[in-house]
């Protein structure tokens, strides 16, 4: 399985490794613990907002994912606040350059 | 170990002309022989170049067009602390007997490829460097209730600095207003708040103890080195008020010179964004957290020129490659009196803050005469 091929067809994996339990990111082959193989597995997308700022009309945020990796993308619904849960709803390459959509769930 | 000197120095303007990296390297090093008696191409053993340009074989090119055949010659990239890296490496060479004279020349073009970390994704779409600056101006102003106009007066203060700084890019005073009235980026960065792209080139000489007095009558001593990479994307950053690797980078620098925030005179700190010197301060222990703006104020209000006497990034520019050998030069030039309307009134031991890519890597640099 290949990260970006499936990011492509709007689908967030991330890497695990199957040794020492971790998620490793950004997504790997290896694990930067152990340098063992990494798995493959679909993220939650569910996360929570770490901080954000506004460029025009563009909400982004960094968020934190299944509580261990850290993303930056845009917020496309709801008002913003420090430690409100998210959802990565639309995920993908454009340009050249990853995106990542976030909706806020509560 | 074997003591290493900065024993000579060359600068260009830093501005936006199109000019080949090459030219850049070349006109920073001809200053630098210009401006060296008794220094000829066979003194020189090792030949470095700081840049992010694409273009390859750089060193090799300068060593031949100033008809140099030196022994080591190769580039150093590390982003925005390019230069601060190849003069650790430059100090690595002659502290291990490698080398005992080495140019090092820095220069980037206006346009450099090393403004943006193509590799880091995952600040998705978000690559710029605004948005990792907006995202630590937000976080520090909330966490320390500082405001927009609070943070104004770093560019404020070192575009004053500039002004006395002949190769700076900005030769203009700017109040808090102008900062405040400049064009909005993000909402928690302004154009002012922002260090500006250009062209610049700065070169320096190391050399062993043995070999400086044929070059200078008052050689500078680096100290202290502290060197700290905590990751390479943007996120993985262990909050956005704070700089870690800094934090550590500075505390082996502190450790290795034996001195502490306390004895440091004079200071080059990496303000690419208004908000990255009250954080830098902090982090290096020169003020409490959250305490590094009314250090500033202070600074400004009383006419020092402790902090980024040559104006900093924000008032001289940030050509990459360059940056950190530029400000190593001013430092130098402070603790030899040489720094004309910059002088701070005492000056035995300086310090450059040198970083990359939103802080995941940190150079801090101690320098004494």
């Amino acid at each position: 399985m290949n990260f970006e091929t499936e990011l492509k067809k709007g689908k967030f994996l991330v890497s695990e490794c199957p040794f020492c339990k971790i998620i490793v990111w950004p997504p790997s082959d290896f694990c930067n613990r152990c340098l063992k193989e990494n798995s493959w597995k679909e993220c939650s997308c569910e996360g929570k907002i770490l901080e954000f700022s506004k460029k025009e009309n563009t909400i982004f945020c960094v968020a934190e994912i299944e509580k261990s990796l850290k993303i930056l993308g845009e917020i496309i619904s709801g008002t913003p606040e420090i430690g409100k849960k998210i959802k990565v709803v639309d995920c993908g390459i454009t340009n050249n350059n990853y995106f990542f959509k976030m909706a806020i769930i509560e | 170990m074997p003591k290493v000197a900065v024993v000579a120095y060359g600068h260009t303007k830093f501005s936006n002309e199109d000019l080949k990296i090459e030219s850049v390297l070349l006109r920073a090093t001809k200053n630098l022989f210009d401006s060296t008696p008794n220094l000829e191409q066979k003194d020189i053993d090792s030949v470095l170049v700081s840049t992010n340009n694409n273009s390859k074989y750089l060193s090799a090119i300068l060593s031949e067009m100033t008809g140099i055949q030196p022994k080591i010659a190769h580039s150093v990239e590390s982003l925005c602390n390019s230069g601060t890296n190849a003069i650790v490496s430059a100090y690595s060479y002659i502290a291990s007997g490698l080398a005992d004279v080495i140019l090092i020349s820095g220069a980037e073009r206006y346009d450099s490829p090393g403004q943006i970390l193509e590799w880091d994704n995952m600040r998705g779409e978000f690559k710029h460097p605004i948005f990792w600056a907006s995202i630590f101006s937000k976080a520090y102003k909330r966490e320390y209730s500082i405001s927009e106009e609070d943070l104004a007066i770093v560019p404020v203060k070192n575009h004053k600095h500039a002004k006395k700084n002949p190769n700076a890019f900005s030769q203009k005073t700017i109040s808090i207003e102008d900062v405040l009235n400049s064009k909005k980026l993000t909402e928690d960065l302004r154009l002012l708040d922002c260090s500006r792209p250009c062209t610049g080139g700065a070169s320096i000489l190391l050399t062993s103890e043995e070999f400086c007095k044929k070059f200078c009558d008052s050689p500078i001593w680096i100290t202290g080195i502290g060197q700290k990479t905590t990751s390479a994307s943007f996120t993985k950053n262990q909050g956005f008020d704070k700089m870690e690797s800094t934090k550590q980078a500075a505390q082996m620098a502190f450790q290795m010179s034996n001195h502490s925030s306390e004895n440091i005179d004079v200071m080059e700190v990496h303000d690419a964004f208004s908000v990255c010197e009250p954080i830098a301060l902090e982090s290096m222990g020169f003020s409490e957290s959250g305490g590094g703006i009314k250090m500033i104020k202070e600074s400004y209000s009383s006419e020092n020129f402790k902090i980024n006497p040559r104006g900093g990034l924000l008032g001289t520019g940030h050509p990459l490659g360059a940056t950190g050998i530029s400000q190593t030069i001013e430092i130098v030039q402070q603790l030899q009196f040489k720094a004309e309307k910059r002088q701070v009134e005492t000056a035995s031991v300086g310090l450059v803050h040198n970083m990359s890519a939103a802080a995941t890597s940190s150079t801090v640099l101690v320098l004494e005469n």
